[in-house]
């Protein structure tokens, strides 16, 4: 019977269902931000950060249920929060890794004593976990694609000052660049990319979207513009292709996404070899 | 008016004095070797002169005015672009980041911008250098490409620290000559910091010591020398000169050297 059912969903246009479409939508705009916010975070060699803030993101998302908020307002309102504690700590976050990593360890450990408390544990678990991109109504859709817009905007102002800080901050800080408002403002934008993937492909693959193809638009490209526009290009053409194939398998969205995202790094590095 | 003065400055850093009521003055136009032991304070005094470090006491002016942040008449090179070599982004990207980085807002790199960065390249011959990764150049040919930074926006005081660290002598001699170019094409001040004397000696108008909190301005003659590096390094020293070459010499070691190889275990000299 499954195997009937699965043959008739594969058949149907995916687009007919209005769960299929907010799904493009939201991990499309998800994607676009997380592509482009990743790229930074690649240059900046901050990558840890953005895997520790979805881990944070996850304490967030289930104290908000337990209080009977929408996981969405834990999560971003965690994310953010922890995003300038970060940032008021200090740019070298590399050389924080332990910190970073006891907070991540901890935020996942609440986590967990919240889910305990909250009865419908399982299926809130998995889906925070692990992402339920079908699952997101016309309301969420709205807040990802309102935070979204407020994230580019916040990124376009501080772009300039953030690049010259990321490759050089010794040269940015004698020209005047505020350089730790910038990073702390970047890591609240970070924040916010993450709460955006976590909701597609959930806080524990949150990589997946925000590095993988930003490193991969490093391999790939020598020049900055066109590096950017080539990470946010391959984030969404990971994810509509991880959707588009999970309608046509019904296997889950963010395996595909994260197979997608490997192997499209696997050929960046093969061509970044080429290229030597 | 000179183009860099420091007027009894004293400068306390974790409670050592690094400058004590030090004076002197870098005069337009021309090009200062500075030399010192390691945390004698070459870069604690160019970050002074950037604004970024407080002085405990006197004042420091660059082109007549207080040292402040941000001046953008100052081009400066810092030390420490570690992290740099091992992008891949080209080098013009990388230098064009930096003549448009301290713009927040809805910046875009207008066309009298590019052609600044050009011209800048040129004028250090590494246009055709920043075509590619900045990563994939050699140490002497990164250095250059980053020196043009040091150029944009018409700077007339140019701060290089240590530019010359862990090249080879070939390329250590072909920066040095461009810097002596630029000071004379651009008729901008030029302050140079180093390890080694020699490979400035022939091309600085200049040189400036520091040792012991103090800072000694003077031809190379006079400045180089058993009395005043005796006791700008606290200890009995001797200069052999041989030819166009200097050796300082503390009880028959010589502590350029020896702070030269000092330098290539950790890069950190920051003091």
């Amino acid at each position: 019977m499954t195997r009937i059912a699965t043959i008739t969903t594969a058949t149907a246009p995916m687009l007919e269902y209005d769960f299929m479409r907010t799904a493009f939508m939201a991990s499309g705009i998800a994607a676009l931000l997380a592509g482009t916010v990743g790229f930074f975070l690649v240059l900046r060699g901050q990558t840890f950060a953005g895997h520790a803030l979805s881990h944070v993101g996850f304490s967030g998302a289930t104290g908000a249920l337990l209080f009977g908020l929408s996981p969405l307002t834990g999560l971003v309102g965690f994310t953010i929060a922890a995003g300038i504690g970060m940032g008021l700590f200090g740019e070298k976050l590399a050389e924080r890794d332990v910190a970073i990593g006891m907070m991540l360890s901890l935020a996942l450990g609440l986590g967990l004593l919240f889910l305990h408390f909250y009865t419908a544990a399982a299926t809130q678990a998995a889906a925070l976990l692990f992402g339920n991109v079908l699952g997101i109504d016309e309301a969420a859709l709205l807040t990802l694609a309102t935070l979204a817009v407020a994230s580019f905007l916040a990124l376009r102002i501080i772009i300039r000052p953030l690049i010259f800080a990321s490759l050089e901050s010794e040269l940015a800080e004698a020209r005047g660049v505020p350089v730790r408002f910038v990073s702390t403002a970047f890591l609240v934008i970070v924040a916010i990319a993450v709460a955006e993937c976590a909701q597609i492909v959930g806080v524990l693959l949150v990589f997946t979207l925000m590095v993988g193809p930003a490193a991969a638009a490093q391999n790939f490209s020598r020049r900055l513009a066109g590096g950017v526009v080539l990470a946010a290009g391959l984030a969404l053409a990971e994810a509509w292709g991880g959707l588009t194939l999970a309608y046509a398998t019904d296997w889950p969205t963010s395996f595909w996404i994260t197979a997608l995202s490997a192997l499209v790094y696997l050929v960046s590095l093969g061509a970044r070899f080429r290229a030597r | 008016m000179s183009a860099l003065s420091f007027d009894n400055v004293t400068i306390r850093l974790g409670g050592r004095d690094i400058l004590k009521a030090a004076s002197f003055e870098v005069e337009h136009g021309e090009f200062v070797g500075m030399l010192g032991a390691n945390g004698a304070g070459k870069t604690t005094l160019m970050r002074a002169a950037l604004g970024l470090l407080p002085v405990a006491s006197g004042e420091v002016r660059v082109l007549g005015r207080r040292a402040t942040r941000g001046n953008a008449q100052i081009g400066y090179m810092p030390q420490n672009r570690g992290a740099i070599a091992g992008l891949r982004l080209t080098g013009w990207d990388v230098v064009a980041a930096a003549a448009i980085g301290a713009r927040f807002g809805f910046a875009r790199l207008d066309r009298a911008m590019r052609r600044e960065i050009d011209w800048a390249l040129d004028e250090v011959g590494a246009r055709d250098l920043a075509r590619r990764g900045i990563g994939e150049l050699s140490g002497g040919e990164r250095q250059r490409v980053l020196l043009s930074q040091a150029l944009i926006g018409k700077p007339r005081l140019i701060m290089l620290d240590e530019p010359l660290i862990s090249l080879d002598p070939g390329h250590q001699r072909n920066v040095v000559e461009i810097a002596r170019r630029i000071c004379d094409d651009l008729k901008v001040a030029i302050l140079f910091s180093a390890h080694e004397l020699n490979p400035l000696v022939n091309a600085i108008d200049r040189v400036l010591y520091l040792g012991h909190g103090e800072a000694v301005i003077g031809a190379v003659d006079d400045v180089v020398s058993a009395p005043v590096l005796s006791r700008l390094y606290g200890a009995p020293i001797e200069v052999v000169r041989i030819g166009d070459r200097y050796f300082v010499m503390a009880g028959g070691v010589d502590v350029e050297h020896d702070a030269h190889r000092h330098d290539h275990h950790g890069h950190g000299a920051h003091a």
